[in-house]
């Protein structure tokens, strides 16, 4: 274990400098994990339920010729088969997109990619369901698909959205960031500009958990429940009301335990739809779980970014601008999940953590005949995109220059004076003190001593190399004025009761999938009013329950929900005050706070606990004009900017030159995300963050035949590091809050996922530097290795 | 067709289908939802149980492959109200996230501790590779189950956590 437990001093943190009262506490969530007593989606048994199954298509482009749905209606166990034209009779056979794009539930026209949804069969078990699938008779007429991105604007390319009014051809958008023109003269007059295309390949968040859900439609009163897995149960039931014109006080969506999430539960599944349909037109519970191969070839996918990156410097290794243009594979339907302004999410964060004089990024969005998705798998809306890319390319240039690639991070560093720091592209960096971090990156990897390791091993023909990522992230959607989704603006909301005997219940509008939320907020309660965590239940997932919000994913819940607690702990501890001013018959200015109590100014002898003064909130005790009785309040929470939380990774691999194989031998991330509220929880965010990292530098790809065949649908292909894949982390940190947040923590879930593939990369492409190698696409498996090192960068697939 | 066996001590007899996959007749049958499933093609794990003390993806044995056999799954995992030491070490170490992963890993972590007390890092890394988790990055579970190892069943520490859970309960 390698906590750094000398963590150095920042005298800017403050009060700051230390976690959060109970730090590192066991996480309450774990007694019914360890004893197989969670309650996930397919847990649930309904009387009376049924199962459904979706067929699926089997090619990438295609018209519909006819369905014979008459066989599988035929088998004893099949309740309901629905079609495309069943749907479209209904008004549900196209459904809103988080990208105000549509996406087909049940195909009617055409289809857009293998795997997608073409039928439904209800059944009694889920065996049933299966088998009459395969009765289903269903005639494709083959169209040629568009698979390769740069081929889907030729002017002869198949249109894909042929639905879509007026549409001649697969372009969905042209965004931009930052300022052209004086980025084009800081480029025009600098000594070395160099360029790379860099992509970052196709994969998939493949939580444990599956997709599911199960739609309990009631007929009599008209309401349906809804268990799905859902990392927004808020939105999901505003578009559940929107789509189904079921009004929104009848629709109650539960997210319950969630086997993972990592931004693949953020959207609406057309599964999700179906299962509700079923359940209206059975009249009875419907069960839907997809299997792996499903989640992987039709549920979000991440990544898809092919970038042409451009820096420009001094000869001295100053770095002066990026430029980059961008072509965004998004698939069929457009159902990115962004902020409604930001077609390419927070991508133009992609100036890093580095003071630079020009800026400018343009995102093209094209449809292929592919799955949909885009914005997942921790990327913080795009912004693993945006870090992969200046982190590839300050290395490149490092190379170029000749110098060492931390040398020139150090030297480009935002300097702690200049947060809040303006970025060329619009954004407002919160905080920060990078060369810290950096340099306890350095130290804890002995980097000077790995460095003349390398050194030695080349010289005996071994391949050993170090690669360096420094990161900012932006997490914490956001801003009510400048962000929102389908309308819905990303505030969270948070309630608190604290009961006549003093334990409390804390509603919160964000949704856990294993972050330990029901442990954390529970912390932060603890901290703001003195109770101890154990006696505070955190209640998430269910809308009935809950405050509005916008969910867990983007790393918001610390920022916004976090936050929320912060405050809304904060107005019960005042109200407190009240009431504990009218109990001991004085006024509300002569009390003073410690942790849990009231007391008299100049007579701590003299006060009231929390817990006497939640009996005294609920009792007969005369109350002041204006405070009402009980101990509760209740906040929403807009924020005023996103948080900004970096960090610094080192990663050393060893490259076998026979094979191309890559073992990380060792990993040292140091991360920042100012107040620290678990240390323990961080530590598995880091941890799990980083096998990500690996995961997609090496292993995961989700690739496509000229066909349009998807070749990573399932675990067979799709691979995924095991314990043997990994090395021991080894994890320190820093402390820099954010100035804006109650209590200066920064969001952190995804700033692994971010920040440890470039380190991956850059470490591989630093061992292979002996054969000229200056870039190579992810994943960086045996055989491209190998093929890397005979002189070809891109093998052939 | 009619089978018979032996689920965390307790007999059970079943008429099944013969296709049914140990999986779906523990969870859906037996209501033990416990064990997960979480792949197609035998890989990740999540839906290990024991059977006769060994550990096998239940996703990949048939229902009627089991008949006759003692099958334990995280439900049995704990001697009535005192934790097996493999859950009080993942509580300890943080062995778990969204907690999907979590039954399989503990079963095959029981089975390696039972031949091997005193397994070395690499030789919990090698046990538990046949299985996937996508939250803890793996270190905080070899710690779990290093932990598990130095807190043998019956050891203060579990006991006493157990029974102040017990009160809770």
């Amino acid at each position: 274990m390698t906590i750094l437990e000398d963590r150095p001093s920042n005298p800017a943190a403050g009060d700051h400098d230390r976690p959060i009262g109970h730090g590192r506490m066991q996480r309450k969530e774990d007694p019914r994990f360890v004893r197989g007593k969670g309650h996930y989606v397919d847990d649930i048994v309904l009387p009376g339920m049924l199962h459904g199954a979706i067929l699926r298509a089997p090619v990438a482009h295609a018209r519909l010729v006819s369905i014979d749905t008459t066989e599988a209606l035929a088998h004893p166990k099949v309740l309901a088969v629905i079609t495309g034209t069943d749907l479209q009779a209904l008004g549900l056979a196209w459904a809103p997109t988080l990208s105000m794009d549509v996406q087909a539930v049940l195909v009617t026209d055409k289809v857009r990619f293998q795997g997608q949804e073409v039928a439904f069969v209800v059944a009694e078990d889920r065996y049933a369901a299966r088998d009459a699938l395969e009765l289903i008779q269903v005639e494709y007429d083959v169209l040629p698909p568009v698979v390769d991105a740069r081929k889907a604007m030729d002017a002869d390319a198949p249109v894909i959205r042929d639905d879509l009014e007026g549409r001649t051809d697969n372009h969905i958008f042209d965004w931009e960031a930052g300022n052209k023109a004086e980025t084009d003269a800081v480029f025009a007059s600098a000594d070395v500009v160099v360029t790379q295309e860099i992509v970052y390949p196709r994969v998939h968040p493949a939580p444990m958990e599956t997709c599911g859900a199960v739609a309990d439609f009631d007929p009599i009163d008209g309401r349906l429940t809804l268990y799905e897995t859902t990392q927004a149960p808020h939105a999901h039931r505003t578009l559940f009301a929107m789509v189904s014109g079921i009004p929104e006080h009848k629709i109650r969506v539960v997210s319950p335990d969630i086997g993972g999430g990592f931004g693949n539960k953020v959207g609406i599944y057309p599964g999700y739809i179906l299962a509700v349909v079923g359940s209206i037109v059975t009249g009875k519970p419907v069960k839907w779980v997809e299997d792996r191969s499903e989640n992987l070839m039709s549920t979000s996918f991440a990544r898809d970014y092919i970038m042409q990156g451009e820096i420009a410097a001094t000869r001295d290794g100053k770095i002066l601008a990026l430029r980059t243009n961008v072509l965004a594979d998004h698939g069929a339907f457009n159902a990115t999940a962004q902020p409604t302004k930001y077609p390419a999410g927070f991508f133009h964060i992609f100036t890093g953590s580095y003071d630079l004089q020009a800026a400018h990024c343009t995102v093209t969005g094209v449809y292929t005949n592919k799955a949909p998705g885009g914005v997942a798998y921790a990327c913080s809306f795009r912004v693993t995109e945006a870090v992969y890319l200046v982190e590839r390319m300050v290395d490149i240039l490092a190379r170029k220059l000749e110098m060492d690639p931390a040398e020139l991070r150090l030297k480009n560093f935002i300097k702690p004076e200049q947060f809040p720091y303006p970025n060329k592209t619009g954004w407002e960096y919160d905080s920060g003190d990078y060369e810290p971090t950096m340099r306890l990156s350095m130290k804890m990897a002995g980097y000077d001593e790995l460095r003349r390791e390398q050194k030695e091993k080349r010289e005996r023909g071994e391949l050993m190399g170090i690669g360096i990522s420094f990161f900012t992230e932006t997490v914490g959607a956001g801003p009510r004025k400048d962000m929102d989704i389908l309308g819905l603006g990303m505030a969270d909301g948070a309630e608190l009761r604290i009961h006549p005997t003093g334990k409390a219940v804390v509603r919160i509008s964000v949704q856990s999938q294993g972050q330990g939320h029901e442990t954390t907020f529970a912390q932060i309660v603890a901290e703001e009013i003195g109770i101890p965590p154990e006696d505070i239940d955190v209640v998430h997932g269910d809308t009935d329950q809950t405050p509005f919000g916008l969910g867990t994913y983007g790393s918001r819940s610390t920022p916004v929900s976090g936050a929320a607690v912060a405050l809304v702990a904060r107005k019960v501890r005042e109200k407190a005050r009240f009431i504990a001013a009218a109990m001991l018959e004085t006024r509300p200015e002569d009390l003073e706070w410690e942790k849990g109590r009231w007391f008299v100014k100049g007579d701590p002898s003299i006060g009231k606990t929390m817990a006497e003064i939640a009996m005294g909130a609920h009792g007969t005790v005369a109350l002041p004009e204006g405070i009402d009785g009980n101990l509760d309040a209740e906040v929403t929470y807009d924020p005023p900017n996103l948080t900004f939380p970096f960090g610094a990774y080192i990663c050393v691999v060893d490259v076998d030159p026979g094979t191309g194989h890559v073992k990380v031998r060792r990993f040292i991330a140091v991360d920042d995300c100012g107040t620290r509220i678990n240390p323990m929880i961080i530590e598995g965010q880091i941890h799990g963050g980083l096998t990500d990292g690996v995961g997609m530098a090496l292993m995961e790809f989700i690739e496509f035949d000229a066909e349009g065949n998807c070749l990573g649908g399932s675990f067979m292909d799709y691979l995924i590091p095991t314990a043997m894949e990994v090395p021991d982390w080894e994890t320190g940190f820093t402390v820099t809050p954010s100035p804006h947040h109650p209590i200066g923590a920064k969001g952190v879930g995804e700033s692994a996922t971010v920040g440890s593939p470039p380190a991956v990369v850059n470490a591989v492409v630093d061992a292979l530097a002996p054969f000229g190698v200056v870039h190579m696409d992810m994943p960086c498996t045996p055989a491209r290795v190998w093929e890397a090192m005979q002189g070809r960068t891109r093998p052939p697939v | 067709m009619h089978i018979n066996m032996t689920i965390n001590g307790t007999d059970v007899t079943r008429e099944i289908e013969p296709r049914v996959l140990l999986v779906h007749f523990i969870r859906d049958d037996l209501r033990l939802t416990g064990t997960h499933w979480g792949c197609d093609t035998s890989n990740c794990g999540t839906c290990v149980v024991l059977m006769d003390g060994q550990p096998v993806k239940s996703c990949t044995v048939l229902a009627a492959m089991a008949d006759g056999h003692s099958i334990t799954t995280v439900e049995g995992l704990a001697n009535g109200t005192t934790l097996d030491p493999v859950q009080q070490g993942f509580m300890e170490e943080h062995g778990l996230q969204c907690g999907f992963c979590t039954p399989g890993m503990m079963l095959t972590a029981r089975a390696l501790l039972d031949h091997n007390p005193h397994p070395e890092p690499l030789e919990i890394r090698e046990a538990i590779s046949g299985q996937i988790c996508r939250c803890t990055g793996y270190a905080t579970i070899v710690r779990s189950i290093q932990w598990a190892a130095e807190h043998p069943v019956g050891t203060a520490e579990t006991a006493a956590t157990t029974e102040e859970e017990a009160v809770h309960a």
